[in-house]
């Protein structure tokens, strides 16, 4: 194998059909009723600039095999880096021993026809790119950051590319392939003032190559971080209590990650562990609200062709004008219900076992213009970024950071605020969104994390307004 | 030596063999496995037996740094790890300080690691235990349903070589079990967990995890949104662990080096309230991240952060040692063969008080207990010292505890919260994280709810 050598796409499959038909007839061999193998083969690049230099450049390859045997309603599961027939046989049999049933074994499978279903084009793929372009990269985004203003201190960037080949076959006949490429690049900033520090932050990432910085400005995205940084600088603190919030486009998605999206996964429903279970067909949100799950927007960063269990990624709608109208789906959960999966089975790598994930989670438009909702509103907190967050799905509580905001005040975005949490209930949270822009945006790149697992998800919003959420600041 | 890790060893010597002139050379290897059982409603819902393995090789050349990795031991591979971490090298930066670690003469204080009960413990047993979890846990309230019960083993040898002379290798294993809970009441179901650590299974206490778990996820049950106000606090041992962890990042030499911390200039000036003091102590066999060696080989060693509220010291890698003018305080961490080492403490320590919790309670008039908090990753910036998290707890009154309160957060800044340190409980717990836990009560942190 080689790190390097392979610079263009090769039709050459991971693995020979005619050698998953016979690992998967392993898998089954004890009574199984389904088996499946996952073949990953990734390369990444990454390169991260920090206090003014390239401190280093990575080169990572990841390659393995996970084999997943279901009999009853035990799951056995097996990886290996070792993607021989033998390597691959030896791992069928240890899931299957894992998943242990007795008698009447399966000795053939038979895959279909191979299933492309690319929702993305690659214009350049990072691979055949010179190290040293990538490198360009974070020494502009280096100097552009430092030349805002002389505030800024300090300034870390960081690139990173992957390609991750995926195949998946299983004992229904499914063979499924996808390659999965996707592009970063990140700006931390820190500026010093009177008060003390404060740090701005920027990212873009895409499900697509190297073009992407054809298509966006490197200089710009760190301009905005060291903006986002000095304007922190003379923040006030954030208020406490809870009052009325506008969020601006593109940069609250994480709200409906978090206060529903997480909380419609089939996995956790199914355990009666999300506040959205037995609400379908109910009012679960505003009826300004429809929310979309779908992995196949091109070049978004939760963009995928097939999901982790080879099935086509698709379209779905999850609330449609406030109304519950489906949870996500993986190929487990949507069998004990008898339903058609939704291409939401989704894993981190070979070693891990797919569950229900997110894809590209997003709010339609509604038709206000932003700029009304904020002269709407006499006195509240206006967001621009919002950081991360978390969810606790049973009570349906959760947290979210917000990294730049200010006060409205008599309709007007006036001063800027230090850094908070923000706290509420989702279905509160979703019945007390009164107002909807029409001015949608995807929000940054997001590394969502479940049971251990992190994958790449995308969210996004139209400018919008809470009526009542609480601020976790200090001033009274 | 096990068979296994002199194998790894001399491996990772092999590939320093390759240095070139003017080189510098660390191989890191290793190998692993682990065991998961997972059991719901009686029955196992999944189960993983599963190895891996992998090399990460660093290489500096005239003050340049290249790294590169593969998730394979395979010896093709190897060779192209090598040959693309020498590539890497021409696009890094001139730094002065590069460097590996150069052996220190520090000795390494023995711990013990491996289990050989647990590396030999029958699949049906993990099994069992994981049903018995589950069961315990059902048994302990009626209200509770368990959403997992977990068994989770998992164990890993480990090489490291430089060309500066550094040679250490080893092997570990380890154990738990957890259960995640819900408990309903009506329309209201809120979750809990408990767990249980050991050396091998034999030590788990399967009852008091089971009754963490069920207490956790009932004791929250009718909790109210509280009002806004400025108040006391006391951190329940598990949520002082959180808290106490965050420190590390304010410590680190590294980001001392580059201006991002917030202590900077402060070194032998009170940070915190005389009765804190800070250590961070991987010798110490009692401590969850307990380690002989950091995660450049160095002997790991006990260092006085924070005494009686005066800033002693920065926990420093060779590299961040170097800048600062500085030796090392053998705290590199390493997150694997896939990544380089950086900075940070290993397993840190607050020196405890004398007074049980309940005696801490009994003294506060108006404030919170925090049983536990979320969003820690988005709600503190270490470089600012802002802090807000949501969390959930308990009333306190008059010295007693009262109501159950949720969906509100706590704020400060990290400067004020270690200066309104008021006391420190006497109830050291060891928990599974990389800070121990203790009851913390910190005055004039500000409440928003409703």
């Amino acid at each position: 194998m080689s790190l390097n050598s392979n610079k263009s796409q090769t039709a050459e499959p991971l693995v020979a059909s005619d050698v998953l038909e016979r690992v998967l007839a392993k898998g089954r061999s004890t009574g199984a009723e389904f088996a499946e193998v996952y073949i990953e083969d990734k390369r990444s690049t990454s390169a991260g600039l920090d206090d003014g230099k390239v401190e280093q450049v990575t080169s990572g390859r990841d390659r393995g095999a996970g084999i997943r045997v279901v009999a009853g309603e035990t799951t056995g599961f097996a990886h290996t880096s070792d993607l021989s027939e033998r390597g691959l046989l030896a791992a069928a049999e240890a899931a299957a021993v894992a998943a242990k049933q007795g008698g009447g074994g399966v000795n053939k499978v038979q895959l279909g026809a191979e299933l492309r279903h690319a929702v993305n084009t690659i214009k350049i793929s990072p691979d055949g790119v010179e190290k040293s372009r990538k490198v360009d990269l974070l020494k502009r985004a280096d100097a552009a950051a430092r030349a805002v203003n002389s505030a800024i201190v300090q300034v870390s960037a960081g690139y990173g590319d992957s390609l991750r080949r995926i195949l998946v076959a299983n004992s229904n006949g499914v063979l499924s392939a996808d390659d999965q490429v996707r592009t970063l690049l990140r700006v931390s900033v820190v500026a010093t003032g009177d008060g003390g520090m404060q740090t701005g932050y920027d990212s873009l990432g895409h499900t697509i190559g190297f073009e992407l910085f054809d298509e966006n400005d490197v200089e710009e995205l760190a301009i905005r971080a060291a903006k986002q940084a000095i304007t922190k600088l003379s923040a006030r603190p954030a208020p406490s209590g809870a009052m009325p919030v506008v969020i601006k486009r593109g940069s609250g998605g994480v709200l409906f990650h978090e206060a529903c999206g997480h909380g419609l996964e089939a996995d956790l429903v199914g355990k009666s562990a999300s506040v959205y279970r037995g609400k379908m067909g109910e009012l679960v949100a505003s009826p300004l609200v429809t929310l979309i799950d779908d992995g196949t927007m091109t070049a978004e960063w939760g963009a995928i062709g097939i999901d982790d269990e080879g099935h086509p990624s698709q379209r779905n709608t999850l609330i449609q004008d406030g109304v519950l109208t489906d949870y996500m789906w993986d190929y487990l959960r949507a069998k004990k219900e008898g339903r058609a999966q939704s291409g939401n089975g989704r894993r981190q790598s070979y070693q891990h076992l797919p569950m229900v994930r997110m894809t590209n989670t997003f709010v339609l438009n509604g038709t206000q213009d932003p700029d009304d909702i904020v002269r709407d509103t006499k006195h509240g907190v206006y967001i621009a970024k919002l950081g991360g967050g978390q969810v606790d799905t049973a009570s349906g509580d959760f947290v979210f950071g917000m990294t730049e905001a200010y006060l409205i005040e008599n309709g007007e975005i006036t001063e800027p605020l230090r850094e908070s949490n923000l706290i509420g209930n989702g279905p509160e949270v979703l019945k007390d969104i009164d107002l909807l822009g029409n001015d949608f945006a995807m929000g940054n790149p997001g590394m969502c994390g479940k049971d251990g697992q992190g994958v790449p998800v995308g969210d996004g919003q139209p400018t919008l307004r809470v009526r009542s959420l609480t601020i976790g600041g200090t001033a009274a | 030596m096990s068979d296994g890790v002199q194998e790894l060893q001399k491996l990772a010597d092999s590939i320093v063999g390759k240095a070139k002139a003017g080189e510098q050379i660390e191989a890191y290897v290793s190998r692993g496995g682990e065991t998961s059982v997972r059991v719901y409603e009686g029955e196992v819902e999944h189960f993983v037996s599963a190895q891996s393995e992998g090399i990460g090789i660093r290489i500096i050349k005239d003050g340049r740094t290249g790294f590169a990795y593969a998730g394979t031991l395979e010896s093709d591979a190897i060779t192209e790890v090598l040959a693309e971490a020498r590539d890497n090298v021409q696009f890094g930066t001139v730094d002065e300080w590069a460097g590996l670690a150069d052996p220190d003469g520090v000795a390494q204080i023995p711990q013990k690691f491996w289990d050989e009960e647990l590396a030999n413990y029958p699949t049906d047993k993990k099994i069992a235990i994981t049903k018995e979890l589950e069961k315990l846990t059902l048994a302990a309230d009626a209200r509770v349903r368990a959403e997992e019960a977990n068994y989770e083993d998992g164990w890993g040898e480990t090489a490291v070589a430089t060309t500066t002379g550094i040679r250490e290798s080893g092997r570990g294993n380890s154990c738990y079990v957890s259960v995640s809970t819900l408990a309903d009441d009506g329309d209201e179901s809120l979750t809990g967990f408990g767990f249980s650590v050991g050396d091998s299974p034999k030590e788990f206490d399967l009852k008091k995890a089971a009754h963490d778990a069920a207490d956790r996820a009932t004791r929250l049950l009718g909790a109210t949104k509280p009002a806004s106000k400025l108040v006391t606090i006391v951190l329940d041992p598990y949520v002082t662990s959180q808290f106490v962890s965050i420190l590390s990042s304010v410590l680190n030499g590294e980001s001392l080096a580059k201006g991002r911390s917030l202590f900077a200039d402060r070194l032998d000036q009170p940070v915190a309230s005389a009765k804190f003091t800070l250590v961070d102590d991987p010798t110490n066999p009692l401590a969850y991240t307990a380690t002989d060696i950091d995660g450049e080989g160095l002997a790991a060693r006990r260092n006085v952060l924070i005494e009686n509220g005066v800033l002693k010291k920065f926990v420093h890698s060779s590299y961040s040692a170097r800048r600062m003018n500085t030796k090392s305080t053998g705290n590199a961490t390493r997150g694997g063969f896939a990544g380089s080492p950086g900075v940070g403490c290993l397993a840190m320590q607050v020196q405890p008080g004398t007074k049980s919790q309940a005696e801490l309670i009994s003294g506060i008039d108006d404030g919170v207990l925090i049983q536990d908090v979320s969003g820690m990753h988005s709600g503190v910036n270490t470089i600012s010292g802002d802090f807000s998290t949501g969390a959930s707890g308990i009333v306190i009154s008059n010295g007693t505890l009262g109501a159950p309160i949720r969906e509100f957060t706590i704020a400060s800044t990290l400067q004020k919260m270690l200066l309104n340190i008021v006391d420190l409980g006497n109830d050291i717990d060891w928990l599974p994280m990389r800070a121990v836990g203790l009851s913390l009560v910190i005055s004039d942190v500000m409440l928003s709810g409703a």
